[in-house]
Parts: structure tokens; C-alpha cells; sequence
């Protein structure tokens, strides 16, 4: 951070929430406005209206970044009145790390292993969606060999099983089914053991990469698939008869945190909140990609947008899920699990003993990494958390020139307040819950 | 795509803006002037969903592809729509000059875009006029300078070894 005309001091004013007594009537419409998302008019109707009241009865408290509830480092800072939540902010950053700065800085080949880390409980769907835009740019996305899209799609569903049973669990403690807390995670645990078997790891795979796939399924995959399926329905019938049906998780759930579909559009959410409100939108479906459009499976939707729906929504996508792949065994084929071109591929290892040219070749694609044509392109798909988008700029060279992720997350935490907003401070961690956001892919 | 106006053989136009293909995505560029305008247009049209908004820097990479009429500027607003109903996107590419780095707000349309919005601020430091709270997201307050910048320098942690012969 030198020499640069650009390096000014910059005074934006602080990124908290304020106490009404210090700041001046049309501010706190403007502030009010923007906490909650409304139009100026509207919150001047809203704060003749509502409960709204003079500043010694409300009280601000910070909730947060620590909090165990928060699902990392949100930190939110709620106006309170009471046990009433009257205005909330959530204050996000604590995990940036540049991601989108170090994409920069990384070849196409290498930028796998920096995408995967942002929504860390999906990461195979960060890979994908990533190597479908470099895929895009490349002009190859129609080339990608068969067995590459099936195991894509297999590892994508398997992945959203596990995000979802790590919500149940984290939901489940949340709302105090501490019991939960340790099924979900067993549950994961299976799946996650899959993916080790598969890719190496249990986390941050890398192994969908622009042209395929990292490496073939390992011998015994389908029976190892199969235990996971098999094992799944009696555990969700046990997780409705430990939540879904109880009187207490019903009450703590329903008509919390409302919001209608219209105020879902509006803020941009996606994936079980804007389900949870009655839009039927599910990229899957709406705009296939991969297989999809083959495959057989019901978008889940709720009536009344509260966190109960969202609950219920989440569960039921474990079981579409199920279906989705036992589509998948059926139609697996076999044949090669990466596209044969010279350009994306590294020569295959025996090659490399064999011949100098190989020995070239596999040297500089992974040193200098693969030239990507000019262009700009956004792909989106359906990630667990809502739609996860991928916008990469090419100048032409081997590094993307600019790369955004449009995180699910990022957007539906925006939609807190207004969820929280009249609600029960008690409430407060349901909600949050019930977004289920993961920071990591908030701060990127 | 699908609902473009004029002439075969002339620049597409969409709205009064031209209409380019990226890879099958329909782009459209408008000018400042006319950026919240035709948001307005594509909102009531049925683009219900403002689902991404950023920006890139492209102080480096000047020469690019853009329609006639479209004067490369230093910073482009990329803004990202989706309808619903019809199932379609559409993706706005605004240049914004180094000189004047304003641009309006879109809170009024799809308050979304609030935090998207700050974030851009934060990264690029654009600022949109009409922002209720345009405030720094992810960096903390107090810092200097827009990361995403392209002439914002990376900085370098000097790496020492320890016990090793110099």
C-alpha cells in the first residue's frame, strides 16, 4: 500500500447502529429505512404507527461476533424495547479475507482451491459452479464427457444432503433439541466419509475442476452410496418424530420470522427463504444445468414464509435429494472422467515417464496454467443456501482478470432484519437459525 | 435473447441501449443516463429479481469488446437480473469513469441491493447516489484505500526464517 492517488482517507462514519437521541429525525428515517430495506415513506408511516418509542425505553445490544449461535462471526446489533426487537443490523466483515482479490492472483487450475473455501458446508457446489463459468468462457461446456456430468451431479445432491443435515443439527441446537446436534452431524459424517473415499478429503475438495472431474470413483462407490440411502430414511423419520411433530418445535418455529414473497423478491433471497414464501424457484429446475432437466424430483415450497416452512422446506430437499440420486446410480456411465483436450488436461502420468513433450507440458499447465479467451461470463446454480453465482472476467491470460461469487448467503442475511423486526428477542436466534448462513461465503 | 428491438444487420437495441451476447447471456450497456431508467423498464417488465450487482476495474485490460456507441470507461457496474415468471436473465454493463465515480442507486427499485451496494463501495469505491447507509461492509471503517481496486498494492508480510544460516 504505497503510491497511489487512490489511497485516500476515507470517513464513511461508523458501520453500527445508533442511538435515535444521536442522530437527527431524517436520519433515523433514512437509517431506519436502510436497516429494514423500506422506502423513506414507508417507515415515516411506520413510525407513526408502530411502537416505535422515545429512546428510554429502547436499548441497543450487541449480539455477537462470539456468539455460538451466530454460526461464526455475525455480529448483530439489535434495537430492543423490551423483548421486542424494533430495529436490527447485522454487522458483517470479520471473516474477509480477499478472497475475490486472491482469485486475482491465481492461475484457472488453482482457483478451485480458493472457491471451495467460501461456503465451506458446500464446497463441491463452489467447484461447480466455478469450473461451469471457466467451462463457458473455454466454449467446452458441451464437451464435458458424460461420466463427469453424472458424478458432478451425484457429488452436487450428496453435498446438499450433507449441508442440510448439518442445518438440522445446528437448527436443532439452536432451539435447544440439543440431541439433534449430534444426529445431524452423524448423519453428515456418513456422507462426508463418501467424499473422503472419493476425493481425499472430508472438506474443500477441489475436485471438480474446469474439464471434469479430479479423478474416477474409486471401486465400491455405488455400494457405499447405497448404505447412505439406505440409512437416511429411517434417521429423518426419527428426526420428525423428534422435531417435525413435536407440539415444542412446532411453537418455537411457526410464525417466526414471517416474510411474504414479495419482500423476498425484493431483497434478492433465494433457495429455501424464497421457497419457504410460495415461489415454486429452484435453478434445478427453472434453469437446468448438468442433467437436471432429466431428472425427476419435486421443488419443495412453503405457504407461509415463518421458519418452521424453512425447517420443513430443508428436510424435504434430504429426501429429493435421495431421489435425485438413486436417478443418478441408474444412468451412471462409464467412460472417461475428464474432457481429452490438451489444453485443460495434464497428460495422464505413464505418458509423462514416457515422453519429454508430456514432461513439457504437464509442467506448464500446472506453472503457468491454461489461457482462457477474452470474454465475461455469470453462471448460476442451485447451491444448498439459494443460488450461487460465478461471475469471471477473462483479459485472455491464465488468471481470471476479475472474479465475483454471488453468495447466497450474502444476500439472505440482508433479509434479517426485516424478519426480526417486531419479533421476540428470544426469537432472534431461530431466525438467524433458520437463514442458515455460513460466513464464510458472507465475508468471502 | 428473446425480446430485442431493431434491425437485423444494426446493433440490437433493448430500451434504447444496445444489446450484445456473451456467450448466450444477453447483456445490455446503458449509459449512466440511462441506467435507472431501463432498470425501471426491465423491473416492471418482469425482471422481479435484482440478484447480483458488482463491478470490475479495468484499468489494465483497456481494450475490450464493447457495442458501438459505448465508450470504455475505467470501472464498469455489472448488474444482474433475473424473472421469474419467464424464466430468463438479463445482465446491465454501466461504465463509470475514473474521474466521476458516482452512480445511481438502485435501493428504490430492489432494496437488495443495499448491501451489494456497499460492498461494491467498499471494493471500488464507487458511490451511489440515493444509498441510505453507504458505508464500508467488509473492510473495517477506518481503512484506506478499495481493495479491488487493480492499483491497490498487496501487501507482503516479510517471511523469516527462524535459526536459519544467513
Amino acid at each position: 500500500m504505497t503510491s497511489s492517488q487512490n489511497i485516500f482517507k476515507t470517513n464513511e462514519g461508523a458501520q453500527e447502529m445508533r442511538a435515535r437521541s444521536e442522530i437527527s429525525a431524517k436520519e433515523i428515517l433514512r437509517e431506519v429505512g436502510s436497516v429494514l430495506r423500506m422506502s423513506e415513506a414507508e417507515v415515516a408511516n411506520l413510525g407513526q404507527s408502530s411502537g416505535d418509542s422515545d429512546e428510554d425505553q429502547t436499548m441497543i445490544i450487541n449480539m455477537g461476533p462470539q456468539h455460538p449461535s451466530t454460526h461464526g462471526v455475525l455480529r448483530l446489533m439489535l434495537e430492543l424495547q423490551g423483548e421486542t426487537v424494533l430495529r436490527c443490523k447485522p454487522i458483517i466483515g470479520y471473516l474477509h479475507t480477499g478472497m475475490e482479490k486472491t482469485g486475482e492472483e491465481l492461475t484457472y487450475m488453482q482457483g478451485g482451491t480458493n472457491v471451495t473455501r467460501m461456503d465451506y458446508l458446500s464446497p463441491l457446489n463452489n467447484e461447480l459452479v466455478f469450473s461451469m463459468a471457466v467451462e463457458k468462457l473455454l466454449g467446452i461446456e458441451n464437451d464435458i464427457p458424460q461420466r463427469a456430468v453424472w458424478m458432478r451431479m451425484l457429488l452436487s445432491e450428496l453435498n446438499r444432503m450433507s449441508s442440510h443435515l448439518l442445518f438440522l443439527a445446528s437448527n436443532g441446537m439452536d432451539l435447544g433439541a440439543v440431541s439433534m446436534m449430534l444426529y445431524g452431524w452423524r448423519e453428515r459424517e456418513e456422507v462426508l466419509r463418501f467424499f473422503q473415499k472419493v476425493t481425499g478429503l472430508r472438506m474443500n475438495h477441489n475436485f471438480i475442476r474446469p474439464g471434469g472431474v479430479a479423478a474416477d470413483l474409486p471401486a465400491g462407490w455405488r455400494s457405499d452410496v447405497l448404505e447412505i440411502l439406505e440409512m437416511l430414511p429411517g434417521r429423518l423419520a426419527e428426526y420428525d418424530i423428534l422435531m417435525t411433530d413435536q407440539p415444542i418445535w412446532r411453537e418455537r418455529l411457526q410464525g417466526v420470522g414471517v416474510i411474504t414473497a414479495d419482500e423476498a423478491l425484493a431483497l434478492g433471497t433465494s433457495g429455501p427463504i424464497l421457497r419457504s414464501t410460495g415461489v415454486a424457484w429452484d435453478l434445478r429446475r427453472d434453469q437446468p444445468y448438468l442433467h437436471y432437466e432429466k431428472m425427476e424430483f419435486d421443488v419443495i415450497v412453503g405457504s407461509y414464509g415463518d421458519a418452521f416452512d424453512r425447517y420443513a422446506i430443508r428436510i424435504n430437499e434430504i429426501r429429493e435429494s435421495m431421489r435425485i440420486v438413486y436417478q443418478v446410480l441408474d444412468n451412471m456411465p462409464k467412460g472417461d472422467y475428464r474432457i481429452q483436450n490438451k489444453k485443460v488436461t495434464p497428460p495422464p502420468r505413464a505418458r509423462i515417464d514416457e515422453s519429454m513433450e508430456a514432461l513439457i507440458h504437464h509442467f506448464k499447465i500446472f506453472t503457468e496454467g491454461f489461457k482462457v479467451p477474452e470474454g465475461e461470463v455469470y453462471v448460476a446454480i442451485e447451491s444448498p443456501r439459494g443460488e450461487i453465482g460465478c461471475y469471471i472476467v477473462s483479459d485472455g491470460g491464465p488468471k481470471p482478470y476479475r472474479i465475483h461469487m454471488r453468495a447466497p448467503s450474502f444476500v439472505n442475511i440482508q433479509a434479517l432484519p426485516h424478519m426480526m423486526r417486531g419479533g421476540l428477542v428470544a426469537d432472534a436466534v431461530a431466525v438467524i437459525s433458520s437463514i442458515d448462513p455460513v460466513l464464510g461465503e458472507v465475508d468471502r | 435473447m428473446s425480446d430485442h428491438e431493431g434491425a437485423a444487420e444494426a446493433q440490437p437495441m433493448l430500451h434504447g441501449c444496445p444489446l450484445t451476447d456473451s456467450h448466450g447471456q444477453a447483456v445490455v450497456h446503458p449509459s449512466r443516463a440511462q441506467y435507472v431508467a431501463l432498470l425501471k423498464k426491465l423491473l416492471d417488465s418482469g425482471y422481479a429479481m435484482c440478484s447480483d450487482l458488482t463491478a470490475v476495474d479495468f484499468l489494465t485490460h483497456p481494450g475490450r469488446s464493447l457495442p458501438e456507441g459505448v465508450v470504455a470507461e475505467r470501472f464498469e457496474i455489472v448488474v444482474n437480473l433475473t424473472a421469474i415468471a419467464s424464466r430468463d436473465r438479463i445482465r446491465l454493463r454501466v461504465q463509470v469513469p475514473e474521474s466521476d465515480t458516482t452512480i445511481a442507486s438502485l435501493f428504490d427499485l430492489w432494496p437488495g441491493t443495499e448491501a451489494m451496494e456497499r460492498e461494491v463501495f467498499d471494493m471500488f469505491g464507487i458511490s451511489f447516489d440515493g444509498h441510505p447507509d453507504l458505508t464500508r461492509i467488509l473492510m473495517p471503517e477506518d481503512w484506506d484505500g478499495h481493495p479491488l481496486r487493480k492499483d491497490y498494492e498487496i501487501g507482503r508480510i516479510p517471511v523469516q526464517f527462524k535459526g536459519a544460516h544467513s
